[in-house]
């Protein structure tokens, strides 16, 4: 592992370089895919992705690729199994000196939330258990998107999606808070992982670099505002990914060595109300009858959520 | 060159070790668990210089094996049954990667109703996802088929990967003399695995396993993987050869037992050809020309070898133990495909025997070879039978009385 000084204090810290190429087939303001571009910053080239089914399969489409990296797509459910081989061929071939030092990669696991919290935990689990040293990038868009946004157990409560259409009354979509996967991967201690958002660039990028010290998993759930299918106008995508961080809904943080830290904390959290308005997927909670007793549940999970991180840092 | 007693098991972790492997991703599954637990030993105490590892499933096992092996390693790994089929996405996955690595099945039958003894409706599962098939039916043949199907898989012509299949049980507990060539003279016969088609390092960039859009590209790609399936009989050929005139055994795409001037054959597979051969002994001590077709490729198919086999026999059994529901024998169903347009071709029979490792026994061969002469005299084959004697209808009657089922139907 190469550790760089590169110390990121504003936006003009980042590289000017660009290591994904523009005119991907992935929708306009994907916000997933400004994590990416973001991270490959960081990253830089030496670098081998690892994909599982999703959006961001559709990336590489034979014969084009937008990486100057490398880019292996392999199954919905087996990405990380699949950085464990890459891995470990690459520590082979290394070992009897069959790649030279200066060809190593990093191995960087690219998947979305559908397999990231439902069909991959398996084997993400294992990764985590045997310490592999690798990448994990988890673009969160909440939901089973390039299949048409369907539910995921991703995807918030209160949320529309295609497979939970909202009934009568207050009875949403999705009665469930989304799985906790930061606390899931925490349970198994590996040494890094953080939450980033692209409304937060230098956030993003200290943390990818911090995490260059450490050998084994670091994991990045990443908050990837989807227009298509949260039903919002393109051009908004960094207001969302702002005002889901200003609202107090999605935490940066990272952990240490399972050690919490959060990085972006304000007195005063702006009302969720803010981040769910103009989202096609929460419509139902404004039009045509206010449901308030829903909007106050997502406000006081959000509270709930707040006092305890924070009491938790005073101990 | 050593001679030693080895289970079908040892035989394959044997031939792993002789084929100096880099890696083996591994998930244990009776029968197979002995292969992995051999080569985790021999990795552990550095008799072998390759590196193990557990994963979480068969699923995430054949995953890191693929994907190791297309950043440019040798792979070997191992399953059975249940495990075949949680890793079937990855079957079809892998293969299309290209990747020459090499997956030991020790047959097992599936469930539902789960049990433990073996059939082939496993690995035969498998038979349409671009995995090479090679059957083995000794220790010895486990070990050799092991070594031949990294030579076959890794040739430029094919680069696919393949399965050596043996029977659970039958096999994979039995002990048997089995040689061991020096691994000098491994070496020499297959060298070590450096691909060019395919590999990761950061001075070449490569985007492996990427999707396509439309009919034209998906069809391009997956008939490329049929015409190097198909190059895979004469690379066999050529390689069967070159591992006579280093080890002195000879191995077919297809193996004939005293078919010289047979009437009569029987087509098998696996272990249980040993019984067949037996049953063939003793048909020609009667008298009864009959002969034993041996089925050792299956993946490619050698549709030629097997017809220039039959050619001219008056009528012949093929045994399946395996059973496609709703169809019957496949094995049976592709020899038929392979006779049909061949002036006057044999009586062909279908039997389904063995399935869950039920054992074939002399009586059952008897029938058989009576069906055939009957089938004969009468000019027509008679329709598919399952293999099951008086004495397992009788024994299974008693389980369905103690079960509260009642009688047998």
């Amino acid at each position: 592992m190469t550790s760089s000084d590169t110390v990121y204090k504003s936006i003009k810290d980042l590289s000017r370089d660009e290591f994904i190429s523009p005119g991907t087939p992935v929708c306009g303001g994907c916000g997933g895919l400004e994590v990416l571009r973001l991270a490959a910053k960081v990253l830089g080239e030496r670098v081998v992705f690892v994909n599982a089914a999703g959006c961001f399969t559709l990336l590489a489409l034979f014969p084009y690729t937008p990486f100057r990296g490398s880019w292996l797509y392999t199954t919905m459910g087996s990405a990380p199994a699949g950085a464990q081989g890459v891995r470990d061929a690459l520590d082979i071939l290394l070992a009897k000196g069959r790649l030279p030092p200066e060809d190593d990669l990093q191995v960087v696991v690219v998947a979305g939330d559908g397999s990231t919290y439902d069909m991959a935990l398996s084997a993400t689990s294992g990764t985590l258990y045997r310490n592999l040293d690798y990448w994990y990038i988890c673009y969160d868009n909440e939901a089973y998107g390039n299949t048409g946004m369907q539910q995921s157990s991703a995807t918030p409560y209160a949320a529309h999606t295609a497979t939970t259409p909202e009934g009568a009354g207050d009875s949403s979509a999705i009665p469930f808070a989304k799985k906790d996967i930061f606390e899931i991967w925490r349970a198994h201690k590996p040494p890094y992982i953080a939450t980033v958002s692209p409304r937060h660039p230098v956030d993003l990028a200290r943390k990818f670099e911090k995490a260059k010290q450490f050998r084994g998993p670091k994991l990045f759930l990443a908050f990837a505002p989807c227009p298509t299918g949260w039903l919002y106008d393109p051009a908004h995508t960094q207001a969302y990914a702002k005002l889901g961080v200003e609202c107090g809904i999605f935490p940066l943080k990272e952990a240490v060595h399972g050690q919490v830290t959060h990085t972006y904390v304000k007195r005063r959290w702006r009302p969720v109300e803010e981040y769910l308005q103009g989202q096609g997927r929460f419509r139902h909670l404004f039009e045509p009858v206010r449901q308030d007793a829903m909007i106050r549940t997502i406000q006081e999970a959000v509270e709930r959520y707040w006092a305890e991180a924070l009491s938790e840092k005073d101990k | 060159m050593t001679r030693q007693m080895l289970t079908g098991n040892s035989a394959a972790a044997w031939g792993a070790r002789l084929a100096d492997v880099d890696y083996v991703p591994a998930f244990p599954i009776t029968p197979q668990t002995e292969i992995i637990e051999t080569l985790a030993q021999w990795c552990a105490d550095g008799t072998m210089p390759g590196r193990f590892v557990t994963l979480d499933s068969e699923h995430s096992m054949l995953t890191a094996a693929g994907a190791a092996a297309a950043t440019g390693v040798r792979v070997f790994t191992a399953t059975s049954s249940q495990g075949l089929l949680y890793a079937f996405e990855l079957l079809y996955t892998v293969a299309g990667w290209r990747v020459p690595l090499v997956l030991v099945n020790v047959s097992r039958a599936l469930a539902s109703p789960i049990t433990l003894e073996p059939d082939h409706n496993d690995v035969l599962a498998a038979r349409d996802s671009g995995f090479l098939q090679i059957h083995a039916e000794t220790c010895q043949e486990v070990l050799d088929s092991v070594l031949m199907a990294y030579r076959i898989a890794e040739d430029a012509r094919v680069l696919l990967p393949a399965i050596v299949n043996l029977d659970g049980f039958y096999l994979s507990f039995t002990r048997e003399p089995v040689t061991l060539p020096a691994p000098e003279q491994v070496r020499a016969f297959l060298p070590a695995y450096a691909p060019t088609h395919a590999a990761f390092k950061a001075s070449r960039p490569m985007a492996q396993g990427v999707v396509v859009l439309g009919g034209a590209p998906y069809s391009y790609f997956k008939y490329q993987m049929h015409l190097a399936a198909q190059n895979a009989l004469a690379v066999h050929e050529g390689v069967a050869e070159q591992f006579a005139a280093a080890f002195g055994r000879r191995y077919g795409l297809i193996e004939t037992y005293r078919m010289d001037d047979a009437d009569y054959v029987l087509v098998m597979s696996n272990a249980f050809a040993t019984k067949g051969k037996a049953a063939v002994n003793r048909f020609r001590d009667q008298g009864i020309r009959m002969g034993l077709l041996r089925l050792r490729m299956l993946r490619p198919f050698p549709k030629s070898a097997i017809v220039s086999a039959l050619r001219g026999r008056q009528a012949v059994a093929v045994i399946d133990q395996n059973l496609s529901v709703g169809f019957g024998g496949i094995t049976y169903a592709e020899i038929a495909s392979a006779l049909y347009g061949e002036p006057r071709p044999p009586l062909l029979l279908s039997y389904i025997g063995g399935l869950g490792g039920k054992d074939l026994s002399a009586a059952e061969f008897d029938h058989m070879a009576q069906d055939l002469q009957h089938s004969v005299s009468r000019g027509e084959a008679p329709p598919p039978r399952l293999l099951y004697t008086d004495r397992e209808a009788e024994q299974m009657a008693a389980f369905l009385r103690l079960a509260g089922k009642g009688e047998v139907a």
